[in-house]
């Protein structure tokens, strides 16, 4: 084996709901600094796989490195995006209090968040556009809102590895555009970043590197390798009539 | 008796200060913690742990001939405890969701809870009697002794609250995140439902399994009404639940033939009551209010832009138009004239003539101002 460090390297990865296999044998290894997409139809494993790999649930087989070691140790190297559907919104507290949640971690068991947090949490509400949003309630936000609040939470966890589950799931325009910029600053600072992706019609324009799969990995690589009609045939079953075009000119010349 | 003899005995008679003193401790404590299981939508499992102590309290006294506090509390902690469990394993286990599961321990283990007590006390033995009152509370029984544990049992709970505070906020808004963090969830999750159950087994002896429940969901109900902020929640729903504890403490005892958990928990009930109709924001009240203004703000809108429409029909935006011409067109036939008088006193529209009405250069930048606001914002 190459002794270049892989930012993720999953190995004979299985779970299992209920005797069921989500996961089948997954073998995965990201390089640092990336933008990954994860793509496949509904109920082939996305959101299982990045659960697996935050150590959220336990795998039936396989292990998770991050930087070189399981992952369970690595936690503070990686920061979490989860699909902003799995909270309530209604819950009382402020979009500064729940940015500065992403801190808990690093500040362990006894110390509070201070002056020091809220400084970060400030700049990272800057960087997703939100800071005149600090101290409102987050029950009165829009779900564009509500996605660059959890993104500006995994900010300021200054982690190495970021998974995001579904970061432009029903938001507007603006704030893609938004979330794009930030995943390319990451980018560019040398952050490695793994997104469930369910655009499949955008893969090629926001990310360099993607996984196909559907309970097994179908295939993965960079986006130009590995992003073929052939292997979205076998990723999706013969359902994906409208990606020919998409696929047709990447053929005669692309980029 | 008059208000100054009720805070003189308050204070200097024994048994009314235990008692208040009892039932205050007794709110705080459920209404603080009761705060954690309504956030995290688990408001029936204060109902599941309340029920299912019955057997355990009937048990433990079985196994022991023994009626001290310590001893019944200790069976009331683990027959929910057990209760607690079963319902996970339910969970786990079938195909039932939560709330089934739930419904299920808790008439399963207050059944059980019934059978021995009627079994007990069809025993010659004379010494079960008052196991009963743990059903509805008695808090006459109350001695300064149990109050002295209730308070030091307070204290643990709530201290634990606070220093954990961070941990009990994140488990209860993002529990997945929080272990995406290290933080050892399960452990957090087990530690605060134990401390439900403490405050829960508080409140047994005075309140009773039945209406325990009350008193963990209620203050904290009432208390997310008035504030968005958790800290805030917290501190309010102990206040409320303290509140209610020593009215209810209060009223029963200067009155005959009340019992004290039932009375606290009707107090309790009239806090819900104005929380959920006269809170700022959330109450019926101030929503039912704002509907209508947005209502009446819609009615006068449409009445103006019909009158706009209308006029410039004819090219010129002060053409008058009759009422009749009006109520034709418009969306809200009934309120015409209505929105006209109330448009007028607002100097939007004149009266050139009786019963003909037109736009005033006010009402046309209204409109103005309307249409601008219908167009697509940037969000």
């Amino acid at each position: 084996m190459s002794q270049k460090e892989y930012a993720i390297q999953v190995e004979d990865l299985t779970v299992a709901y209920r005797d069921k296999p989500a996961l089948w044998d997954i073998d995965l290894t990201v390089p640092p600094g990336i933008l990954m997409a994860i793509v496949g139809p509904n109920g082939a494993g996305k959101t299982t796989l990045m659960k697996a790999a935050l150590g959220l649930i336990t795998p039936a087989a396989g292990k998770v490195l991050i930087y070189g070691r399981p992952h369970l140790e690595q936690r503070h190297l990686v920061a979490y995006v989860p699909q902003r559907g799995s909270v309530d919104w209604d819950f009382p507290t402020t979009v500064l209090d729940v940015v500065t949640m992403g801190r808990y971690g690093a500040l362990g068991w006894v110390r509070r968040p201070g002056r020091r947090e809220r400084v970060m949490a400030m700049e990272a509400l800057e960087k997703v556009g939100m800071p005149a949003f600090a101290d409102r309630q987050i029950s009165q936000l829009s779900g564009g809102q509500q996605q660059r609040t959890f993104l500006a939470r995994a900010l300021v966890q200054d982690a190495r590895v970021y998974f995001m589950d579904e970061p432009f799931q029903g938001v507007d325009a603006t704030t893609e555009r938004a979330i794009i910029k930030i995943l390319r600053d990451l980018r560019a600072s040398g952050k490695t970043v793994v997104v469930v992706h369910h655009d499949l019609q955008t893969v090629r324009e926001y990310f360099d590197w993607v996984t196909l799969l559907n309970v097994r990995r179908i295939a993965g690589g960079p986006v130009g390798e590995v992003f073929t009609e052939d292997n979205l045939r076998l990723t999706y079953g013969g359902r994906i009539g409208f990606l020919h075009a998409e696929t047709a000119r990447e053929k005669n010349g692309g980029e | 008796m008059d208000l100054a003899g009720i805070i003189h005995d308050l204070f200097f008679d024994y048994t009314l200060r235990t008692i208040a003193l009892g039932s205050a401790i007794i709110g705080l404590v459920s209404g603080s913690l009761g705060c954690y299981a309504v956030l995290r939508r688990q408001s029936l499992l204060g109902d599941a742990m309340s029920h299912a102590a019955l057997p355990g309290i009937v048990a433990a006294f079985i196994l022991t001939g023994s009626k001290a506090p310590l001893v019944l509390v200790l069976g009331a902690a683990a027959a929910g405890w057990l209760a607690t469990l079963k319902i996970i394993g339910i969970v786990r286990l079938t195909r039932l969701k939560y709330d089934a599961a739930m419904a299920l321990i808790l008439s399963v283990f207050f059944g059980l809870g019934l059978v021995l007590l009627t079994y007990v006390q069809r025993q010659p033995n004379a010494s079960q009697a008052g196991l009963e009152t743990f059903l509805f509370g008695q808090a006459a029984a109350l001695l300064a002794r149990d109050v002295i544990v209730m308070a030091i049992l307070a204290c643990v709970a709530l201290a634990f609250v606070v220093v954990f505070w961070n941990q009990f906020k994140l488990l209860s808004f993002d529990p997945d995140f929080g272990k995406s963090l290290g933080l050892p969830i399960s452990f957090l999750d087990v530690l605060l439902t134990s401390l439900l159950v403490i405050a829960i087994i508080i409140g047994l002896q005075t309140v009773g399994v039945v209406l325990m429940s009350a008193m963990v969901v209620a203050p904290a109900a009432s208390a997310r009404q008035w504030t968005d902020r958790l800290g805030g929640m917290v501190f309010l729903a102990a206040v409320f639940g303290a509140l209610a504890g020593v009215s209810g403490a209060v009223i029963s005892s200067s009155m005959a033939h009340m019992p004290t958990g039932p009375t606290i928990i009707v107090c309790l009930s009239l806090i819900v009551a104005v929380s959920l109709t006269l809170a700022p924001n959330r109450g019926l009240l101030w929503r039912w209010a704002g509907r209508r203004r947005s209502h009446r703000r819609l009615r006068l809108e449409s009445v103006l832009a019909d009158l706009y429409a209308m006029a410039m029909q004819h090219g010129d935006y002060q053409h008058a138009h009759e009422i009749g011409a009006l109520n034709a067109v418009s969306s809200v036939p009934g309120g015409v004239e209505a929105g006209l008088r109330a448009l007028e006193n607002q100097g939007l529209v004149s009266q050139p003539s009786a019963g003909r009405w037109r736009l005033t250069p006010a009402g046309m930048d209204k409109v103005k101002e309307i249409i601008r606001g219908m167009e697509p914002r940037e969000l």
